[in-house]
């Protein structure tokens, strides 16, 4: 098989891959704006704040010390403890569920009925908000983070691929284990809105807010749930991207990597997110392989919006968004 | 009476206080870069609360640190600086490439100088045209030919294959013609690998590193890239003792993610690294112990602490050096930029403030703002977690350096209307 095949066959693997990490930050976008019509600017700042909540947590780290100290003149830092990954992992669950409770309580129940731009300005406050109180509760040093996930070469695919192709293919164990939290992720979501009380209400949420209110769903318990769900999305998202770079404030910034994809996608569509992010994942790869050498590198970046573009004008709802309709 | 008073005491409040010396200090405490710049930070201003807590400040004059935040944004950067400038600012050290560009006009139009310790442009160490700003002791050009003449000292780099991995921006890009003559003259391939900002995916520029197989790899990155680049470097099995990064990208900070894995990385330095120094006694005594520290004080003998440190003593040995010019304690930015011209430091001054084998010895002078670009080699050492020097400083390559200064300085001199020469 030609070198070059190979190479490009290894590169789209690896762009399946990236194209799962995007899809799991563009996930927490959907499900808000899906039951409550909030475009979240702060999706990639609660992918950070829960990061740094589950680092602090295993690390036994006292959140807001260094205001502690600086009160009351003590030396705290550490409780002295480290907390197993999986318990830590729930334990911050729980904080992201106290935050959506508080974000629908203090925020949201006051600007119900108003204007979509209302509501999204208000998700950039609360995304430096949250980043204000994340750097006060954590600190803002770069954590590592490790909750056991492998990393590094899949030793397996390389030799199998070499034994078989004559060459190696490079895929990440990390990217492995995220598609496979991907894949046990959007089954759950699934089965979660198809199949339980709770998901069918906030379906009907989803599909028209005065007729579920009309049949006594409440729209508070809806909300809070649907930001709790997208804070445990952002979670997982958290998790990947900083085992990768450890756990930093500039975590903040995938959410960059998710507009391309919801472009594609649709705003509306957990499949749509799905397919977009590999869509854009492979193509920006790609692009980068093929293209990238010749116009001096760094594609990726701007190729992704560009293909999101294209995609748009074909398609101005995404590849499996909810086509517009204006009666007049 | 009661008026007069409230008057004087207005005017006295509204007034810069002469008799401070003062060093603003644009910093990042937030933002995506804030984990590089608040130990930078905090080591500039704790030598100066250092030097006030100890000795009275410089000469018996006391210094004061003006801080203000930029996030690693030019725009803010300028803000700072215009906000900041008439408070009697002696010199600005924004650490960021991007900020530097923007004030060079304005410093110089102002009088007041500005040092970019290891960043911004390289071709101000032409103090002929580039009069108020100084990028001693080492700029991003030294910095290329430290790596390479380190990969030449453990072999024939004759037909190797150099990749550089850059950030790509105007800073990443610096090094790219020092490398290009260098590779010309050595007669290495180079390969050039741009990372778009902030370098979260790198999974196509690791994965062309793999396919290409470069014998080493040069790496100009800072924040993220640095960790994301270090990380996939291993799960690639890039060897570590064959990957080095420029100062910028060899802090703990982007090490400590990786873990294990990092072990042997190297990374170019101007200055020594841990706190095994008579200074950092006197720091722990009078500044943190004393609870005067900038922060909470555990970033003592780090990479970025120190170089934060060693940047605040610059500033402080060249304001020595203008009072003893000038004969005058209180000093104006014009005396503090004379000042810088004519530092020298040598390592019997390092020693007597406590820094002995600190950094290297240099001498700046208006031909040279630069210093002597001298620079060592580093190397992470994971087990024990920390970094030692595995070269003394070192020289780079002048002969290509200069030629790159004078012809990158002269367009400078061309498109701004400055007439060469030493004031």
């Amino acid at each position: 098989m030609p070198e070059q095949l190979l190479f490009a066959m290894e590169v789209t693997l690896n762009g399946l891959m990236a194209g799962v990490l995007y899809a799991l930050v563009a996930l927490g976008f959907v499900l808000i704006f899906k039951a409550s019509g909030i475009f979240n600017y702060a999706q990639g700042v609660m992918a950070l704040f829960a990061a740094l909540t589950l680092v602090g947590i295993m690390e036994g780290q006292i959140p807001f010390a260094h205001i502690i100290n600086a009160i009351f003149g003590t030396e705290l830092h550490h409780f002295g403890w480290h907390v197993p990954a999986l318990l830590a992992i729930i334990l911050t669950a729980g904080v992201m569920v106290l935050f959506a409770w508080l974000v629908q309580r203090y925020i949201f129940q006051h600007l119900v009925n108003q204007e979509p731009i209302i509501l999204f300005m208000a998700t950039i406050g609360l995304a430096y908000f949250l980043e204000g109180v994340g750097d006060l509760m954590w600190g803002s040093d770069i954590k590592k983070l490790d909750v056991g996930l492998p990393q590094g070469i899949n030793d397996w695919i390389d030799v199998t691929t070499l034994e078989a192709l004559g060459y190696g293919f490079f895929i990440d164990n990390l990217d492995i284990s995220a598609t496979v939290v991907a894949v046990f992720l959007v089954a759950a979501l699934i089965i979660f809105s198809q199949y339980t009380k709770q998901g069918r209400a906030l379906r009907a949420v989803a599909d028209d807010h005065q007729a579920a209110l009309s049949v006594g769903i409440s729209l508070n318990f809806i909300w809070v749930l649907v930001w709790s769900i997208a804070g445990f999305v952002a979670l997982v998202a958290g998790i990947m991207w900083g085992a990768k770079s450890g756990v930093q404030f500039s975590l903040s910034l995938i959410a960059l990597k998710a507009l391309p994809v919801l472009m594609l996608g649709g705003f509306t569509s957990i499949p749509g997110a799905i397919v977009g992010g590999l869509i854009i994942g492979v193509g920006e790869k790609l692009f980068e392989f093929a293209i990238g050498p010749l116009v001096g590198g760094a594609t990726e970046n701007w190729f992704a919006y560009v293909l999101a573009l294209l995609f748009l004008v074909f398609r101005p709802q995404g590849l499996f968004g909810e086509k517009i309709i204006e009666r007049v | 009476m009661k008026f007069t008073t409230l008057a004087v005491a207005a005017i006295m409040a509204a007034s810069p206080v002469m008799a401070d010396l003062v060093f603003p200090s644009l910093s990042y405490r937030t933002g995506p870069y804030a984990a590089n710049g608040i130990p930078f930070a905090d080591g500039y201003e704790d030598y100066f609360t250092l030097l006030n807590e100890r000795d009275g400040g410089i000469g018996g004059v006391p210094t004061k640190v003006i801080e203000c935040e930029t996030g690693y944004n030019t725009e803010k950067g300028v803000e700072c600086y215009e906000a900041t400038k008439a408070e009697g600012a002696l010199v600005y050290q924004p650490l960021s490439t991007g900020i530097t560009y923007q004030l060079i006009p304005k410093v110089t139009a102002d009088g007041i100088p500005l040092h970019t310790m290891g960043y911004g442009r390289t071709s101000a160490k032409n103090g002929k045209v580039f009069s108020n700003v100084f990028n001693y002791p080492a700029n991003y050009w030294d910095g290329a030919s430290h790596a390479v003449n380190h990969i030449m000292s453990q072999g024939d780099i004759k037909g190797k294959k150099i990749a550089l991995v850059y950030h790509n921006s105007a800073y990443g890009k610096e090094p790219i013609r020092t490398l290009e003559e260098l590779s010309k003259k050595h007669g290495f391939e180079l390969t050039l690998i741009p990372v778009d900002h902030p370098g979260q995916e790198q999974k196509s520029q690791w994965l062309q590193i793999r396919r290409e197989k470069p014998d080493n790899v040069i790496m100009y990155g800072w924040g993220v890239m640095n960790q994301v680049a270090i990380q996939e470097a291993a799960n690639i099995r890039f060897p570590m003792e064959n990957f080095i990064g420029i100062w910028w990208s060899g802090s703990e900070n982007d090490v400590l993610p990786a873990g294990d894995k990092a072990n042997g990385y190297k990374a170019l330095t101007f200055h020594n690294l841990g706190d095994d120094y008579p200074l950092y006694d006197d720091l722990r005594k009078y500044v943190v112990d004393a609870g005067k520290a900038a922060g909470a004080g555990d970033q003592l003998g780090t990479a970025l602490y120190n170089r934060g440190m060693y940047a605040a003593m610059l500033a402080a040995e060249a304001a020595k050096t203008a009072q003893e010019l000038s004969g005058q304690k209180e000093l104006t930015p014009a005396l503090m930029r004379d000042g810088m011209e004519a530092l020298e430091i040598t390592e019997e001054k390092m020693a007597a403030i406590g820094l002995p084998n600190f950094g290297p010895t240099f001498k700046v002078s208006c031909e040279n703002h630069g210093g002597d670009g001298l620079g060592a080699v580093a190397q992470w050492d994971a087990t024990a977690g920390e970094w030692s020097l595995i070269t003394g400083y070192e020289g780079s390559d002048q002969d290509v350096i200069q030629g790159l200064v004078d012809e990158d300085s002269a367009a400078f001199a061309a498109e701004s209307n400055i007439d060469e020469g030493c004031k």
